[in-house]
């Protein structure tokens, strides 16, 4: 962001693409102080104030980090609720005593928020309508007292509120517009006004009188809040720091039981485990495991770490061990079985993942076709422990012929031909001299031109046989005079049987 | 468990009568050896006797991958049934393959279990081969250990194959085209039956995979019976 880098006081504002040009979403206080402001246009606001710095607003990341601040935000209070796109809502009913009072409360938010470089502004108020009216309109320099003043009763509040402006209702542009059409700018305005009146000129949903029960408290408005719910997650702390080895695979031994049982009682299957070592200096040691399908069998997971707790390097002594299962997903109550019959596919699975921890999730893998001409590319792979895509028939179930080993690249081999377009009389690949007995061909694989660069060639490939009954499949890149290189090399792309 | 003898079948008379390539009555490990190391002959002979419908697991040494090539699932797709029951595991050196190999073992859902090593490696020793074996009858999954470029050193595999490509049956419509494949296989240690050497080609339109002809020796009988498997 290139607003980094200037003078902390200087006019900085963040900008969306309008219509016609670019529009000011939001700016420093000395960007307004200059006259930018919010909804206006950027060179209207540069006519104003030739310095101002404009900065391309970033809404998916704006949104990602006030999601973040919400769970970090679970510190003050259980309930927390993303409000709008710019606002945190928290229930702190029976919380402000743990901090003191209310205004110990607002001022450890203040200054954490300050902590991390951000300006807040908080307030404590009996209803949700109210919080948000006050923290949005209530910091305005014509009443600086009201921010920080928290109301306790109807009356309270509502003398609070009657200065501010109909706006801060969290009502539609519309109606407020319709509010000040009818000369009712500020909220007190609009409770002096018979109820009655006022119902029959607004709809139900855009209703002031609505906004202003709940903002009073007249009317409920509850948090819905989602519980963030964190991890399973089981913890062994050590009276004393152990040095030994075989520490990590005890306390993988305690732990597992404990996280299997959260498992189960949350009915989710881990996806992916890792066991964290605390060592006394605060460093922390990690072995992480994955699995193919969600799994909460002890054993299993058991033999899984195994062989990586092994590995962890105690170094001064750990003095605390926690399991963590980091990914999960739902499993239903399963029997595991009735009689000894082991089910297939799990077993399977659980032999990919042993394969997958041993040698590494990238060397246990599954054909995966893609859609290409390549035959290399349309060969894939992909690490059997990644979900299985639904399969794409396309790629396989052509018809052609094609080899059953396929080198991972093409290797030169040099042809002796008859004629230079025909087919090759003789090879010799790997210092391996191959008279060719038989013939098929060509199969012509074109480029694909819209991935690969333009002067790459076609590929003329042909099915050989040598005199011992060896079957190759061999190519030709390119053909003699297509302009895109000298005379045309030979490969042998792949071995049949 | 003792592994009971293998049936012996018959021996073929004329070409194209109907044989099968011997086999163990229960699944154990059998040693491949393929005549040459850049003949991939031998794919073609193995995953005829492959059960389908059954996952594969296919371990390949890192050294095998770079001289003989690796897997390629859509060749192999028409004879070992759906390719994407395949598992395949790039194993480092020996050590790994065997190590591999014996956990697949363990897994009675797979249909079969191959791997291959290049050379003679140490860790491919009498004990190795010994416990394939049993791991293989304990779960009944057949297992295929392919040795590329080595030696038949002593082995507790069941049975021993040295299989080598022959010229291919002559092609229905295309005289210089490669036909359907032929090998030359060579029982040379068999438990329980008598070894022997055979040239087998793939039967074309066989109801079951492991049906095969003895192929001819002569071009012009090949001509013969690829004209009688086509019509």
């Amino acid at each position: 962001m290139s607003g980094r880098d200037c003078p902390p006081d200087a006019p900085v504002v963040l900008t969306v693409e309008g219509t016609h040009g670019p529009l000011i979403l939001a700016g420093t206080s000395s960007a307004a102080e200059c006259g930018a402001r919010a909804g206006a246009r950027l060179t209207d606001a540069r006519a104003l104030e030739p310095k101002l710095v404009a900065v391309a607003a970033d809404p998916a990341g704006d949104t990602a980090l006030v999601e973040r601040l919400a769970r970090w935000s679970a510190r003050w209070s259980p309930l927390v609720e993303v409000d709008g796109h710019d606002g945190l809502r928290l229930d702190v009913t029976g919380v402000a005593h743990l901090f003191g009072s209310e205004a110990a409360l607002a001022e450890d938010m203040r200054q954490r928020f300050a902590a991390l470089g951000l300006t807040a502004r908080i307030t404590i108020a009996p209803t949700a309508g109210a919080a948000w009216a006050l923290a949005r309109y209530g910091h305005s320099p014509r009443s600086p007292a009201a921010g920080r003043a928290f109301p306790r009763g109807e009356k309270d509040l509502a003398a609070l509120l009657a200065s501010l402006p109909v706006a801060a209702l969290r009502l539609s542009p519309q109606a407020v517009r319709t509010l000040e059409r009818l000369g009712l700018k500020t909220i007190g305005a609009l409770v002096g006004v018979p109820r009655r009146s006022l119902a029959r000129r607004f709809r139900e949903a855009d209703n002031p009188l609505d906004a202003l029960d709940r903002a009073l408290g007249r009317k409920p408005e509850p948090l819905s809040a989602a519980p963030f719910e964190p991890p399973p997650r089981s913890l062994l702390r050590l009276e004393e720091p152990v040095t030994h080895g075989e520490a990590a695979a005890q306390a993988l031994e305690r732990l597992i039981p404990d996280l299997v049982a959260q498992l189960e009682r949350r009915q989710l299957g881990a996806r992916r485990l890792a066991l964290t070592g605390f060592r006394v200096d605060g460093s922390t040691a990690v072995a992480s495991v994955a699995t193919s399908i969600p799994s909460r069998e002890p054993k299993h997971l058991q033999r899984l770490l195994a062989d990586q707790v092994g590995a962890l390097d105690a170094e001064y002594g750990f003095d605390g061990f926690g399991l963590e299962a980091s990914w999960t997903e739902p499993l239903g109550g399963a029997q595991e079985s009735l009689v000894e019959e082991p089910s297939g596919t799990r077993d399977i699975a659980r032999l990919i993942d042993r394969l997958s921890v041993k040698l590494g999730p990238g060397r246990v893998r599954r054909p995966r076709p893609r859609e290409s001409h390549l035959p290399e590319v349309a060969s894939g792979w992909s690490a059997a422990l990644e979900d299985r895509p639904s399969p794409d028939p396309s790629g396989l179930r052509e018809g052609r012929i094609r080899p059953q080993r396929l080198l991972d690249r093409p290797e030169a081999i040099a042809v002796v031909y008859a004629t230079p377009e025909g087919v090759p009389r003789r090879f010799v690949w790997r210092r391996g001299v191959h008279d060719i007995a038989r013939v098929e061909g060509p199969e012509r694989i074109a480029p694909e031109w819209w991935r690969a660069p333009s002067n790459s060639r076609l590929r003329d490939y042909y099915r050989v046989e040598d005199s011992a009954g060896r079957r190759f499949w061999i190519y030709r890149e390119g053909v003699i005079g297509d302009g895109r290189g000298g005379a045309p090399d030979w490969f042998i792309h792949g071995l049949s049987g | 468990m003792p592994i009971r003898p293998a049936v012996e079948r018959p021996i073929p008379r004329g070409p194209g009568e109907r044989w099968t390539v011997p086999q163990p009555v229960r699944p154990t490990l059998s040693e491949l050896f393929a005549a040459h190391p850049r003949d991939g002959g031998w794919v073609g002979f193995l995953t005829a006797q492959i059960e389908r419908g059954k996952p594969l697991l296919w371990v390949q040494e890192r050294m095998a991958i770079l001289e003989a090539g690796r897997v390629h699932p859509p060749g192999i797709g028409g004879i070992a049934g759906n390719p994407d029951d395949l598992i395949h595991v790039e194993a480092r050196d020996a050590r790994s393959v065997l190590w591999a190999m014996e956990e697949g073992l363990r897994c009675a859902a797979l249909g079969a279990v191959i791997g291959e090593l290049w050379g003679d490696p140490a860790a491919l020793d009498f004990t190795a081969t010994r416990r394939l074996a049993v791991a293989a009858e304990r779960s009944g999954v057949a297992c295929w250990l392919v040795r590329l470029a080595g030696a038949a050193n002593l082995s507790g595999a069941r049975m021993r194959w040295r299989v080598a490509s022959r010229p291919s049956l002559a092609h229905p419509f295309d005289p210089r085209a490669p036909g359907a494949p032929a090998w030359d296989a060579e029982l040379f240690r068999a438990r329980g039956m008598a070894p022997g050497r055979w040239h087998f080609a793939h039967e074309a339109g066989a109801a079951h995979p492991v049906h095969m002809v003895a192929a001819p020796g002569d071009r012009a009988l090949a001509a013969h019976v690829g004209a009688r498997l086509s019509a």
